[in-house]
């Protein structure tokens, strides 16, 4: 029941584009009004969500560590996993970013015939890094969209893409169905797609060019800008997380650097006066030498 | 004799259900981490399992001395003597092997008429039953009596200081553990 | 009719429900189980330290007491933290429920209880976050995953909140870096604000707040406790110690967790310290004020734990000392590590330490100025400045536990084990994803080692014990060697049941053993008066 839900509702979602634009000829609304709406939302959301994050502040230097701390001259560090400077910290989170290094450390033992045998349970990361280069990909080919000459690397990666398409998840998958249909099948304008594209970007967009572009382009469009819109309220924003993440991006250096807590505020103690107080009897006793005799 | 031709070839497919049925009695998200976690070390609970009814299983096996079966149940009844269970759940996966074995067997039992011989084998089972009990037990007296020693090896030293003992923070002798509990 | 002759097993124990009913989470009520929950704080040590609303109350009992305005004082307190945390706001905010942390945590591992998961338990309180924090929670409620705060909720939390170690397992997992630690911290906080702390907890941290340590051992019993032991090394090596407390001008202030002071077996790892320093001539000193290294403020609030942590840099001020040497702990040198000179500092009072012996400037501790002895003993012995037999330890085969605290909040992991290696002949390690970063847990940390929760930390010991026996099996190993305190007296309990005959010591300890001193009689026992190897026959 609950994995249906996103089903349906992204079958609604293409029935309300395609409703919009054969029927009602909403081309202005679906090709303009609504993609920029959602970027609207898109940039605000991320923003306002970032900043969000960072209006509270870190006051306590609490990084996980995963290996050696910097200690002696001669015991090796480990530079990635527990970082004393900030090019270890850069290392690290591009580790975690582009290779979700923490994901891949389910690491899993097995006894065969009395020996231990190291091996990953690599399947979550796998899946992970699947989906998340396959988006990215997507997004970047996307880019030929925007550009006026489609440089070589983006050609390079449209290429590599054809087959880690596999991997592309539900959500996506219609977003990418959308594509291969509109890209392989409808043959949309695709001359009149970039148009249109180019025009939104630079800001000007030309009417004339919408109603010559094919229904599923919109209905792809649509997805998309729904998508851009809801990106922020998702858990999907984890991504803007990770890098605030205080057990992640900042350095193992907390003896060699001292930390600053912006909301330090002063405690009620104990003072060895009080103590002293508490105790002094006992203490000339026992031959503990006092402050005040 | 033929009871025990006929486990030794359905081994396999018993110890599956039996171990199933085990893994059962936790919660959905937690059986299926025992049953699908094959590592040892990340998976201690389930391993042992496995591997406690494997041998439990060869040890049972109408052919076989079982004299020697104590260590197996330990091992397991040790795990589920201090998880959320009483004390008959802790010791009732011995009684699953019963049922597993006569869901399993059903039709070759019928056909070869072997009713006798699963009924002594069947009166093993009870009798490694009466056994868990006692293993249970001792994995709780284990319980109490390491309460009791970290309380000495605590006091210990003060103790030793004749007129020196203090009172043991958190130590509340006037609660009882069970005093916690709503009755 | 004939067919079906043979009962079935589950109708002869029908009583018996022995499979689990399917439920989500949520629906599911929290249930105090015998054996996994501390007894509550009393009133008298909340009193002692202003902490809010002090009462006599039984976690177990359905009354607890709460004030009129609870739920308003817990919502605010959660309001005020997410302001000053981001790692609590980011934490709330961004777990994909991805499921890699899930059983990670030793408490699950070992005892199955589903809301054990880490990433469970923050939901428990991420629930109520998203139904008072967040627009979709308000909007949507139980679809959105959010939930009211009501007193089961609340119960709900205080049972969990006192099942995790903070550990920080989980975090190494976790491809957003979330801590569970970090909320389970917080969680305790909240619950504080409302006087639900346990009497664990409660009683030591209202003991070292007023007598310098947890155990409440007062100056002059502190002292001599620690005398006691100097007739022991006496016994032993034939060497007279005669360690100094509060002296001023002391080149070095040592600090320790006071467990070692008393309990056994951290007893022997304190003599330990007292035959090194003694054998070096280190000019240094105990302290009766700063005698704890330990802080079990943390388990209550970070505004406890900076209370109590106060002494340490105020001690070394009055005393005029150089830099600071920390004892084997685990928590203490997390805090050490990560808190203290943020709380404390700058300590500029004191200089970068050096060793008065090596030489060698500890450059990595050039802020915070204090040691960790483990760091400080094998710089000595890198630099061949100890005599050593480690044929004294040839009965010991060990293995090496790292404390969660110093491994995944600190990182210190080569340096004990040089210093092991050097003082033990026979050393194996554990399989590598149960050491490290990777390490289990005793199970008894934060506080949880209390007696009425033995069950509790039976299950949290399990897979650490797990993997020993595993060694012990394959190496024969019978030392489970560490450095710290809490692990000393937790695992000891935890060996005792899971794999009896595995004995616990401090590094120190080994080092004692194995430490040829100047003008030391014959040696023929143990720290703890057993036999050296070689030495049985002689009595
Ligand atoms: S690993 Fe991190 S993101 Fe994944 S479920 Fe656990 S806490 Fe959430
Ligand atoms: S910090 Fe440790 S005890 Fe707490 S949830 Fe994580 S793994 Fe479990």
């Amino acid at each position: 029941m609950r994995a249906l839900t996103p089903f349906v509702m992204v079958i609604a979602l293409v029935l309300l584009a395609f409703a919009g634009i054969k029927t009602a000829n909403l081309h202005f609304l679906f090709g303009v009004v609504i993609p920029y709406a959602a970027l609207g939302t898109f940039i605000i959301g991320v923003v306002y969500r970032v900043l969000n994050w960072g209006s509270s502040p870190v006051p306590f230097r609490i990084p996980t560590t995963c290996g050696q701390e910097k200690s002696l001259p001669w015991i090796k560090q480990n530079k990635i996993d527990n970082p004393s400077s900030s090019l270890g910290v850069i290392m690290r989170m591009a580790f975690e970013v582009l290779l979700f290094r923490s994901l891949f450390r389910n690491m899993k033992t097995e006894l065969k015939s009395g020996k231990v045998v190291y091996g990953s349970e690599k399947w979550l990361w796998v899946a992970g890094l699947a989906f998340h280069w396959s988006f990215l990909i997507i997004l970047i080919r996307h880019f030929r969209c925007f550009i006026e000459n489609v440089p070589f690397v983006f050609k390079t990666i449209e290429g590599l893409d054809s087959f880690l398409q596999i991997g592309v998840p539900l959500f996506y998958i219609t977003e990418a169905t959308s594509g291969v249909l509109m890209r392989y099948f409808y043959k949309v304008h695709i001359v009149g797609v970039k148009i249109l594209t180019m025009g939104l970007i630079s800001f000007n967009p030309d009417p004339k060019i919408l109603n010559e572009i094919g229904t599923i382009f919109y209905v792809h469009l649509f997805l998309i800008s729904v998508l851009l819109a809801y990106f922020p309220f998702s858990k999907l924003m984890h991504m803007g997380g990770v890098f605030l993440s205080p057990t992640r991006n900042l350095a193992n250096n907390n003896r060699m650097e001292r930390h600053t807590n912006p909301w330090d505020y002063p405690v009620e103690v104990h003072t060895y006066e009080e103590y002293e107080n508490d105790f002094r009897d006992k203490m000339k006793k026992a031959g503990i030498p006092v402050e005040k005799e | 004799m033929k009871l025990n031709a006929l486990l030794l070839e359905k081994k396999t497919e018993i110890i599956e259900k039996w171990f199933d049925a085990i893994v059962a009695c936790y919660p959905p998200d937690t059986a299926q981490f025992l049953k699908n976690k094959k590592d040892r070390f990340t998976n201690p609970m389930g391993a042992t399992i496995l591997q406690g009814i494997e041998n439990i299983f060869d040890k049972l096996l109408p052919d076989n001395d079982c004299s020697d079966i104590a260590p197996f149940l330990d091992n397991i009844i040790r795990i589920r003597a201090v998880q959320d269970f009483t004390p008959s759940q802790a010791v009732a996966f011995i009684f699953l092997l019963k049922k597993v074995i006569r869901e399993e067997l059903r039709q070759e039992i019928q056909e070869n008429k072997l009713y006798e011989e699963l009924l002594a084998f069947e009166l093993k089972i009870d009798n490694l039953a009466l056994s868990t009990f006692d293993i249970y037990m001792k994995c709780r007296e284990k319980l109490y009596e390491i309460k009791a020693n970290e309380v000495k090896n605590m006091t210990f030293r003060l103790l030793q200081q004749a007129n020196l003992i203090c009172e043991i923070p958190g130590y509340r002798p006037d609660v009882k553990d069970d005093d916690n509990i709503k009755k | 009719m004939a067919k079906d002759q043979t009962p079935k097993a589950d109708e002869l124990f029908s009583t018996i429900d022995y499979k689990a009913p399917e439920k989500s989470w949520m629906d599911t009520p929290v249930e105090f189980k015998p054996g996994t929950f501390c007894h509550g704080s009393r009133p008298k040590y909340l009193e002692l330290l202003h902490m809010p609303y002090p009462k006599e109350w039984k976690p177990g009992e359905e009354d607890w007491k709460l004030p009129e305005n609870w739920k308003e004082i817990f919502l605010d307190g959660m309001a005020e933290r997410l302001k000053k945390y981001r790692s609590f706001k980011l934490f709330m905010d961004i777990c994909v429920r991805c499921g890699a942390c899930a059983d990670k945590c030793h408490f699950y591992i070992g005892g199955g209880d589903p809301k054990n998961m880490p990433v469970l338990r923050a939901e428990l309180l991420r629930s109520v976050y998203r139904k008072y924090f967040t627009t979709s929670g308000k909007l949507f409620g139980k679809t959105a995953g959010a939930r009211e705060l009501t007193v089961d909720v609340l119960r709900e939390l205080w049972y969990y909140a006192y099942q995790c170690t903070e550990c920080r397992r989980c975090s190494v997992f976790c491809p957003y870096g979330i801590d569970t630690a970090e909320v389970t911290i917080i969680a305790r906080e909240l619950l504080n604000l409302l006087g639900l702390n346990t009497d664990w907890i409660a009683g030591p941290v209202s003991n070292c707040y007023m007598k310098g340590n947890h155990l409440g051992l007062e100056p002059h019993t502190f002292k001599s406790s620690i005398e006691f032991f100097l007739s022991d090394i006496e016994d032993i090596t034939g060497i007279k110690i005669e360690p100094t407390f509060n002296r001023k001008g002391a080149e070095i202030l040592f600090v320790t967790p006071s467990g070692d002071v008393f309990a056994d077996p951290g007893t022997y790892t304190a003599m330990g310290y007292l035959m090194l320093f003694h054998e070096l001539g280190l000019d240094y000193t105990w302290s009766t004020y700063a005698s704890e290294g330990g802080n079990f403020g943390f388990f209550t609030s970070n505004e406890t734990a900076k209370r109590l942590h106060y002494k340490i840099y105020a001690e070394a001020k009055r005393l005029g000392v150089k830099w600071i040497l920390g004892g084997e702990c685990g928590h203490m040198w997390r805090l050490i590590h990560q808190y203290l000179n943020t709380w404390h500092g700058p300590a500029d009072f004191l200089e970068v330490p050096k060793s008065p012996i090596t030489d060698t400037a500890f450059e990595n501790a050039r802020s915070t100025k204090m040691v960790h002895v483990a760091e400080f003993t094998a710089d000595l012995i890198r630099n061949g400045k100890l005599k050593l037999d480690p044929g004294r330890n040839d009965d010991i085969k060990l293995t090496w536990h790292d404390s969660c605290n110093t491994s995944r909040g600190m990182g210190i992991l080569e340096e004990p084990r040089y210093v092991a290696k050097s003082v033990c002949n026979h050393f194996y390690e554990m399989p590598e994803n149960t050491i490290k970063e990777y390490t289990f847990c005793c199970g008894s940390g934060t506080g949880l080692n209390a007696g009425e929760n033995m069950e509790l930390r039976m299950r949290g010991g399990f897979p650490r014990a797990n993997a020993v026996k595993f060694v012990r099996d394959v190496h024969g190993v019978n030392t489970l060697g560490n450095i710290c305190a809490i692990d000393r007296a937790a695992l000891t309990a935890s060996m005792d049941y899971w794999v009896p005959g595995i004995r616990v010591a401090g590094l120190h300890e080994l080092v004692a053993n194995a430490l040829v001193m100047k003008g030391e009689k014959e040696r023929t026992v143990n720290m703890r008066n057993e036999p050296l190897p070689g030495k049985e026959a002689k009595e």
